[in-house]
């Protein structure tokens, strides 16, 4: 049977704001147990929450970044449970009234394809405290320093049909929100973190099935494997005869498989209800306005620009779109050498190596920008090869020299464009391979052309690579033929 | 000196004739040879007074002058203070130290008030008879067999015992306004939003509101003049500024048009008390105000609503009692949910227990709809009825409370029994509107009060009213014997 | 809608209340009369009638986003049942 992936997600990204969204706590990472943690945070009786008004702005600046509605009145709700890292019994959150509501995001695949995902909603609620487990005579230690930090959950449509789809998608929202400001995107520490509602169904069958969630999977790549996992799993399970059951899944990259957390399934009843202590929370259009005009060139704009301005393909131009920070440098290297293609090449090639073999940012590059195209512009100008240009380029990546110019100088790097130097150059070369010569001229079309690539190999090694390749080519050709 | 009140006080303390030491000295005394009778005080802050007691006299001896400088009051044991049990009557925080004040508590400290002590109350504030108190009940002074009523017992009965001259209390459904009718004080419900709730331990957040019980209206005054105002720390607070209480005690009541709702003089009511609520009527016809029957036909519904409503907010609220950062903790917990349902059931007592259970079905996934929802509809229409009335009457007058104090343990079989002793009081907590209880006569020897209800933010006129119909009466000013 | 028995527990499991066996008889007892008494709602005529949920109905006012509060992890934990290097303890969480 032919089957059918149908995937929604739910990404928690933690705004950014400096304090908490009910309290004055920092919202740090990494400080020392329980030191971020008021009155508030620990829930100590007679204690008040009171909106942050930079969390209210973040979440209006996504809403308006994916064409969504932002209600009027929003308001939050408890969801009541117990748990030791919620101090409070409930977790203050947003029901039947979120601040975003309806809104989509496009998102490229590797072959350039473009899909529309459908956004259900966003909603603001406060994050949970930490469980430690390490051994305290057989007790869990509980941290609160990140309860009440700020939380925007995204809920996708189930729109999504592949995990590499899903992988798009987080990308994109990814992308997003660090353009907005509103996340540090850092899934390490936990700042954006995904659940998986994952089900399968026979091709062309309306209904969906039922589908298992696959709780906070944090890496690009384990959302793909776990995805991936599930729906093999789900298959394998249908197919030999047995039914999916709705539960809370758990994915475990060391051995690459789900399991069951049942111990987190029985009887849940969260009973919402609007919290007393919090009132509606209204929206007026002026602010919108203003939190409008305050948006960034957004990635789906960019990238359509990239495309439109420069021809970039849409691939090229969505993963340079993909931040902030490497859209920006792209266009810095773009400008400094009028070549947006030969950028685009760079940027996405060498660069991207180095930088991920060093496990570098954007930021940290060990080559600027403006080196990077100054030394494309050499290239261009047939200064250097391509062959060279990688030479120079990690010249320039090890610090030899300031510019391109000055490494191409102080090495020697010119390339050779004077033709009777290449002429005599060339004479030598076959003359010390004169044998090769004799079959090279005895032979077919069809061997010739392999043969040819030695000529050129010998040629551009006696000349160091400098020689004009171009022109090594033509004139060898001429010689070999002659 | 115990016989004073806040205001008298205040001109003898301005007059040197004694000091705020010498005063907190006096009642501690008192509250020592007394208070066994009663149970009124939870706990008794003794160091924490007289050091209070002597800032107030000195910043009085550098000339400061203010109504409240060393004025003796009680806290109801919810409002938090630091490095203080806070218990809320409860077991669950009888260790309880609050790591902070609340917001009602710096204000008057502020101010220079002298806190004796922390007082009674049901548990976390549910009932109307001080008889769910962890501490044991409290007795009403003018007969020890009986219930002083509730949730601010502790206050009413140690001022109405002289033990302090005021209190702060908290209304959820009555509790400020239904103990000072049965004890013989004036008790202020102020609107909703008009005393911050930052540090006061909640019970229903949507309901619940502090205010000041003292003998009279004008002592009434000056605690909210204190303890009222606007609180960044408090969502709900109103950004209003407050009217001049104590200048609006004395305008004259010619023209006041009093609504008498037919529904607080149905069945149900004895017959007596609304005899008294009626003499009581007459004297401020006397004073010029004009009498207007009116209906609020929703009433009846507001027992059930609020039956609904205050559990579904309590059991929410309550759930951070749970044994692991504050409060008791059972004895060695054999798993996490061991440690919640021992700690909470050993923690809370009964009337605790049954709302936070009633609460939890109210919300409950399928029942929703039919209760919480429901019961916020019936609330808006309580609302409703009285907005209407307040187009056509100034202030609405009726009984506090359909029966006379009861007996100790008699109405502790059938909660609902209790339950329906609300019935005058909790309108204005759906509505959030002010009310007013304040002394009108005695029917046995047993106080009677009758409530005053304004519109919203109109504490100002109720105490006006109530002030001004205490210069015509003496009923505020009768002791209860022994004390 | 009279509660049975084990609705009574389950109620209970929810709001995590230890129900000693023996006391559960009287404690359904006492829940069903009250809730006789918030029934009698069901007979109000409340369509077309918006909830209220907050007396006055005015709006949330918003804080400004700066960090006020500090480190006070000792006072705080003074009064906790049990701590252990800034952590507060629970029986193991199993997940």
């Amino acid at each position: 049977m032919q089957w059918e992936t149908v995937i929604g997600l739910e990404i928690h990204a933690q705004l950014a704001t400096q304090s908490k969204i009910f309290s004055g706590s920092a919202t740090t990472f990494g400080a020392e147990p329980n030191t971020q943690a008021s009155l508030v945070d620990l829930g100590m009786p007679g204690t008040l929450p009171v909106l942050n008004a930079e969390a209210v702005r973040m979440a209006c600046k996504f809403g308006l970044a994916i064409d969504a509605v932002i209600a009027e009145k929003n308001v939050f709700a408890r969801k009541n449970y117990f748990y030791p890292d919620l101090p409070k019994g409930y977790q203050t959150s947003q029901m039947d009234h979120p601040i975003v509501g309806k809104g989509h995001l496009d998102i490229t695949l590797e072959d350039g394809t473009t899909r529309r995902i459908g956004i259900t909603r966003a909603h603001l609620e406060e994050d949970a405290g930490k469980s430690l487990h390490e051994d305290f005579h057989g007790m869990s230690g509980i941290d609160l320093n990140r309860a009440g930090t700020p939380l925007l959950e995204i809920v996708s449509e189930p729109d999504i049909r592949s995990a590499k789809e899903a992988v798009a998608y987080v990308k994109a929202i990814h992308a997003l929100v660090r353009y907005l400001g509103i996340c540090d995107g850092n899934m390490a520490e936990g700042s954006l973190r995904c659940d998986c509602n994952v089900s399968v169904r026979p091709k062309g069958q309306a209904e969906f099935g039922t589908r298992a969630e696959i709780k906070n999977v944090n890496s690009f790549r384990f959302i793909e494997k776990a995805i991936n996992h599930e729906v093999q799993r789900q298959i394998e399970l249908i197919e030999d005869g047995g039914k999916v059951v709705q539960e809370t899944r758990l994915y475990d990259p060391n051995k690459d498989e789900t399991r069951s957390m049942r111990s987190k399934e029985e009887a849940n009843d969260y009973r919402y209800f609007p919290c007393p202590d919090l009132l509606p929370v209204v929206i007026e259009q002026r602010f919108l306005d203003e939190v409008r005009a305050s948006l960034p060139e957004l990635p789906v704009h960019k990238r359509e620009r990239f495309e439109r301005e420069f021809g970039l393909s849409a691939y090229d131009a969505t993963v340079l779109a993909a931040s902030r920070e490497l859209a920006d440098y792209f266009e810095a290297v773009q400008s400094a050498c009028g070549d947006a293609k030969l950028s685009a090449n760079w940027v996405m090639g060498e660069l991207s190596s180095l930088l991920n073999k060093d496990n570098l940012d954007i930021q940290q590059s060990p080559v600027s920008a403006e080196q990077l195209g100054g030394m494309i512009q050499r290239i261009k100008d047939n200064t250097i090869s391509g062959k060279i240009a990688k030479m120079v380029f990690e010249a320039l990546a090890a610090g030899e020299g300031a510019t391109a110019d000055e490494i191409i100088e102080k090495k020697g790097l010119k390339q050779v464009t004077d033709t009777n130097a290449i002429e005599a150059m060339l004479d030598e070369v076959l003359a010390a391979n004169a044998e090769q010569v004799e079959q090279y001229r005895a032979s077919d079309e069809a061997k010739r052309g392999k043969m040819f690539g030695f000529f050129v190999g010998q040629a551009m090694k006696a000349s160091k690579g400098k020689a004009n390749p171009g022109q090594v080519n033509q004139l060898l050709k001429k010689k070999l033929e002659g | 000196m115990h016989q004073l009140t806040l205001a008298e006080i205040a001109r003898n303390l301005s007059q040197k004739r004694f000091s705020a030491e010498e005063l907190t000295r006096t009642l501690l005394a008192r509250i020592e040879q007394l208070d066994p009778q009663l149970n009124s005080f939870i706990s008794v802050t003794e160091e924490l007074a007289l050091e209070q007691a002597r800032a107030a006299d000195a910043r009085r001896a550098a000339g400061e002058d203010g109504a409240l400088l060393g004025a003796p009051i009680g806290h109801k044991d919810l409002f938090c203070t630091q490095g203080v049990r806070t218990s809320c009557g409860s077991r669950i925080l009888d260790a309880f130290k609050a790591p902070y004040d609340a917001t009602v508590v710096e204000r008057l400290a502020a101010a220079g008030t002298v806190t004796l002590g922390k007082l009674n109350m049901d548990e976390f504030a549910m009932g109307s008879a001080n008889e769910s108190s962890y501490y044991g009940p409290v007795k009403n002074p003018w007969d020890p067999t009986r219930v002083p009523g509730g949730s601010s017992g502790g206050s009413a009965a140690a001022i109405a015992a002289r033990l302090i001259p005021a209190a702060t209390g908290t209304d959820t459904g009555g509790s400020i306004r239904q103990p000072a009718a049965l004890t013989n004080l004036t008790g202020l419900k102020p609107t909703y939003g008009r005393v911050s709730r930052w540090g006061m331990v909640a019970y229903a957040s949507s309901l619940d509101q502090g205010g000041p019980m003292a003998r009279t209206a004008e002592d009434c005054a000056l605690l909210l003049a204190a303890m009222a105002g606007f609180d960044p720390k408090d969502s709900t607070s109103v950004e209003q500024p407050l009217d001049d209480y104590l200048a609006a005690l004395s305008q004259p009541l010619a023209g006041l048009r009093i609504g008498l709702p037919k529904e607080y003089f149905g069945a149900g009511l004895d017959p007596k008390i609304a005899d008294a609520v009626m003499r009581a009527v007459d004297e401020l016809k006397k004073l010029g105000a004009t009498v207007k029957d009116i209906s609020l036909p929703n009433m009846q519904h507001a027992i059930p609503s609020y039956y609904v409503i205050a559990p579904a907010e309590a059991s929410s609220n309550l759930s951070r009692f749970d044994g692991v950062r504050f409060g008791y903790r059972c004895e060695n917990p054999a798993d996490l949910t061991d440690l919640y349902k021992r700690s909470r059931a050993e923690g809370f007592g009964d009337e605790v227990k049954r709302r936070i259970m009633v609460g939890t079905y109210a919300l409950s996934a399928g029942y929703y709809d039919a209760y919480y929802l429901k019961a916020q509809k019936i609330r808006r229409l309580i609302k409703n009825d009285f907005v209407a009335a307040f187009e056509e009457v100034d202030v609405i007058l009726g009984p506090t409370t359909p029966n006379l104090a009861w007996k100790l343990g008699e109405k502790n079989a059938d909660p609902v029994s209790a339950y329906l002793e609300d019935i005058y009081t909790i309108t204005a907590n759906l509505a959030g509107i002010p009310g007013i209880s304040m002394p009108a006569g005695f029917i046995d020897g047993l106080p009677v009060g009758v409530q005053l209800l304004a519109p919203y933010f109109q504490e100002a006129r109720l105490l006006n009213v109530a002030h001004q119909y205490q210069q015509v009466t003496d009923w505020h000013t009768r002791a209860p014997q022994g004390f | 809608m009279a509660l049975e028995r084990t609705e009574v527990e389950k109620i209970a499991h929810l709001a995590r209340l230890g129900l000693a066996e023996a006391d559960l008889p009287r404690t359904t007892e006492t829940l069903n009369n009250i809730l006789g008494l918030i029934d009698r709602m069901q007979a109000v005529d409340t369509c077309g009638i918006e909830p209220l949920a907050h007396p006055l109905e005015t709006t949330q006012r918003l804080r400004a986003d700066v960090v006020t509060e500090r480190n006070q992890r000792d006072a705080y934990q003074a009064i906790a049942p049990a701590v252990e290097d800034g952590l507060y303890l629970v029986p193991r969480v199993i997940e």
